[in-house]
């Protein structure tokens, strides 16, 4: 008898601190009690422990059980800990041997299984990254927490076996319980549901439009009559982006895996995420709040992937504007009671609007029946410096009937990923050295610095700008959008025909 | 006298013996009051002894020392203020022990004694 040692992860955001479990068995009343700020959910360990103890044979002492979490001052929440804990009262009592320096993370059901729990992946990279590699978690959450490279895991179904790994005494131990497993996703689910580039008729130039965005990662906008195919065209976004590189991969696994209610990541995440939040979203569903512990938001969850925004003018002004920060730094810093969380989201926004409030501005827009006033203002609720940062503005018009009966011919998402795929090689190739990936992350500096074009190159927006019809801004994102134009028609340097296009691409919703 | 009763007593008499193998000396047994009873009064040296006897067939309820709850062991300090009072004895050191006593009537029963319980 004595006191019991175990490890376990505490997660703040996506940052995890190891805890130590401390045990101590003491010679008076049955009592147990947890110390170190535990939730709710982590003060019900006490009877969930009891219970799956005595019904996996190895029923705790009954004396007084005092667990520890170190650092006391860190807020612990969830289930999570269960097991830990479990694994150090046995310890104090001598009923199992030596657990060494073994992180353990699961929550216990009352027969004794080990259930899984979420943000299991960032737990194990923090365990791994402060010198813990061995770890036990649920066996459902083993195929996550072995995604993590250096990490040593082993999954369990209940805590009868790992009792009985760990030295415990076989004779009463429930060996043979071996409770249903869980469900576990087909990959197949998610590869089907995405949809083609193909069921999207005519639109020649918002499909092109949507070819730059995605090679270079730019933002977009897109303005356009209701029924013009805004909402079509951005769903098919995240098909024509590349497959996510393994530290990308990891993150957004990560991200999911703590937004996640229930169901564990099987293998990393290699899509680009596309979150749609209702306009009616407050700024912490966007931007990540909660209660207590900030959680991710949409922006967050969209992390390497697509942030849309359907009828962007009905969110709220202070929705719209808390992303201008993500946007700049890639990062969502959130303040909350407990702590500090901070969560990546380095996402590309894509933003779709009505013409005017009420759709009908389309065209001529003899049927429009909004004063100019209400238009303004309509527009005014997506500020200038959000705007700024998006570098497509482009106007989407009715599909005509000509383009709807020829339907079936349009390209489909493979082929113009490929396109994508290539162009974006051929960025990573030549930004590798300033550290960037994309065109749309090019800072203006680099761009009339080492990137700069030759003077018969850019005649046409040094004379916009001379006249005052560029802002200083407007030609850096010209010349971004210029050069994924170059990228994709597979030309070394943008020519004056790119730079037309580029221009064009800014312009199309100047007029709204 | 009823089977859970005759255990009790058993279980009483078990503890007592035992404590007075452990060198203390028995001075008073099934002492009550309205407040309630109290199984054993013993002295350990200066020290006057409330030891409070659960006596179990199996542990199948639960062990004897779970059934020790919070109110019980406040009437328990309770009760060694009123014994003191009603004896006109002034003891400034007093200390409650819960004994358990498990007795399947197979073999020895099992004795199990918790000391200065708060």
């Amino acid at each position: 008898m004595g006191v019991g040692r175990s490890y376990c992860v505490a997660l703040v955001g996506l940052n995890g601190y190891i805890v130590e479990v401390e045990a101590d068995i003491g010679q008076t009343l049955p009592n147990f009690v947890i110390l170190g700020l535990p939730d709710a959910a982590l003060n019900e360990a006490k009877e969930r422990i009891r219970s799956a103890a005595q019904n996996s044979g190895i029923p705790l002492s009954r004396r007084k059980i005092t667990a520890n979490l170190i650092p006391a001052s860190l807020p612990k929440r969830g289930s999570g800990f269960d097991l830990a804990i479990t694994m150090a009262v046995l310890r104090a009592a001598d009923d199992i041997q030596s657990i060494g320096g073994t992180v353990f993370i699961a929550e216990l059901g009352l027969d004794g299984r080990l259930r899984p729990v979420r943000g299991i992946l960032p737990a194990v990279m923090a365990s791994v990254q402060a010198g813990y590699p061995d770890i036990v978690v649920a066996e459902a959450n083993a195929a996550e927490a072995a995604l993590v490279p250096g990490a040593n895991v082993r999954g369990y179904k209940t805590l009868a076996r790992l009792a009985f790994d760990f030295g415990a005494d076989p004779k009463d131990l429930a060996l043979d319980y071996d409770p249903p497993g869980e469900d576990v996703p087909d990959e197949a689910d998610t590869a089907t549901l995405a949809p083609d580039l193909c069921d999207v008729s005519g639109q020649g130039e918002a499909r092109r439009a949507l070819e730059v965005a995605a090679a270079g990662g730019h933002h977009m906008l897109l303005t356009g009559p209701p029924g013009a195919g805004k909402t079509m065209l951005a769903e098919r976004l995240p098909g024509l982006l590349p497959d996510l590189a393994d530290t990308a991969a990891m993150e957004v696994t990560a991200i999911h895996s703590l937004a996640a209610v229930q169901s564990s990541a099987v293998r990393l995440l290699r899509r680009p995420p596309f979150e749609n939040p209702h306009h009616s979203a407050t700024a912490a569903a966007i931007i990540g709040g909660g209660s207590g512990l900030p959680r991710p938001g949409a922006a967050s969850r969209a992390h390497r992937g697509v942030l849309f925004l359907d009828e962007a003018p009905e969110y709220e002004r202070r929705v719209l504007d808390a992303l201008r920060q993500p946007l700049e730094s890639g990062e969502l810093v959130i303040h909350r009671s407990a702590g500090t969380a901070a969560y990546p989201a380095r996402f590309q926004l894509i933003l779709a609007a009505n013409p005017c409030p009420c759709g009908k501005a389309a065209g001529k827009g003899t049927e429009c029946t909004c004063t100019a006033m209400m238009r303004r203002r309509y527009f005014g609720r997506i500020s200038g410096p959000l705007l700024d940062r998006v570098d497509i503005q482009l106007h989407v018009e009715r599909v005509s009937l000509a383009d709807f009966g020829n339907s079936g011919r349009e390209e489909d998402t493979a082929t113009v990923a490929g396109r994508v795929l290539a162009a974006r090689l051929r960025q990573f190739q030549r930004l590798r050295t300033f550290g960037l990936e994309t065109n749309s992350q090019v800072p203006g500096r680099t761009l009339r610095g080492q990137l700069r074009l030759p003077p018969g190159t850019t005649r046409i927006l040094d004379t916009a700008l001379e006249r005052g019809t560029l802002t200083a801004r407007g030609y850096d994102r010209v010349l971004r959008l210029a050069w994924t134009l170059a990228d994709l028609g597979r030309s070394d340097s943008p020519d004056i025909d790119h730079i037309g296009q580029a221009l064009g691409l800014r312009q199309a919703a100047a007029a709204t | 006298m009823r089977a859970k009763d005759l255990l009790g007593r058993n279980g009483e008499a078990l503890a007592a013996d035992f404590l007075e193998n452990q060198g203390m000396r028995i001075v008073d047994r099934n002492w009550r009051c309205a407040d309630g009873e109290i199984d054993i009064v013993a002295l350990e040296g200066d020290t006057l002894v409330v030891a409070e006897v659960k006596t179990r067939r199996s542990l199948d309820y639960g062990h004897p020392f779970e059934a020790v709850g919070a109110a019980k062991l406040a009437r328990l300090h309770r009760l060694a203020s009123s014994w003191c009072r009603a004896h006109q004895l002034n003891a400034p050191r007093r200390r409650v022990d819960v004994v358990s006593v498990i007795d399947s009537g197979v073999g020895h029963p099992q004795l199990e004694h918790l000391r200065g319980v708060v």
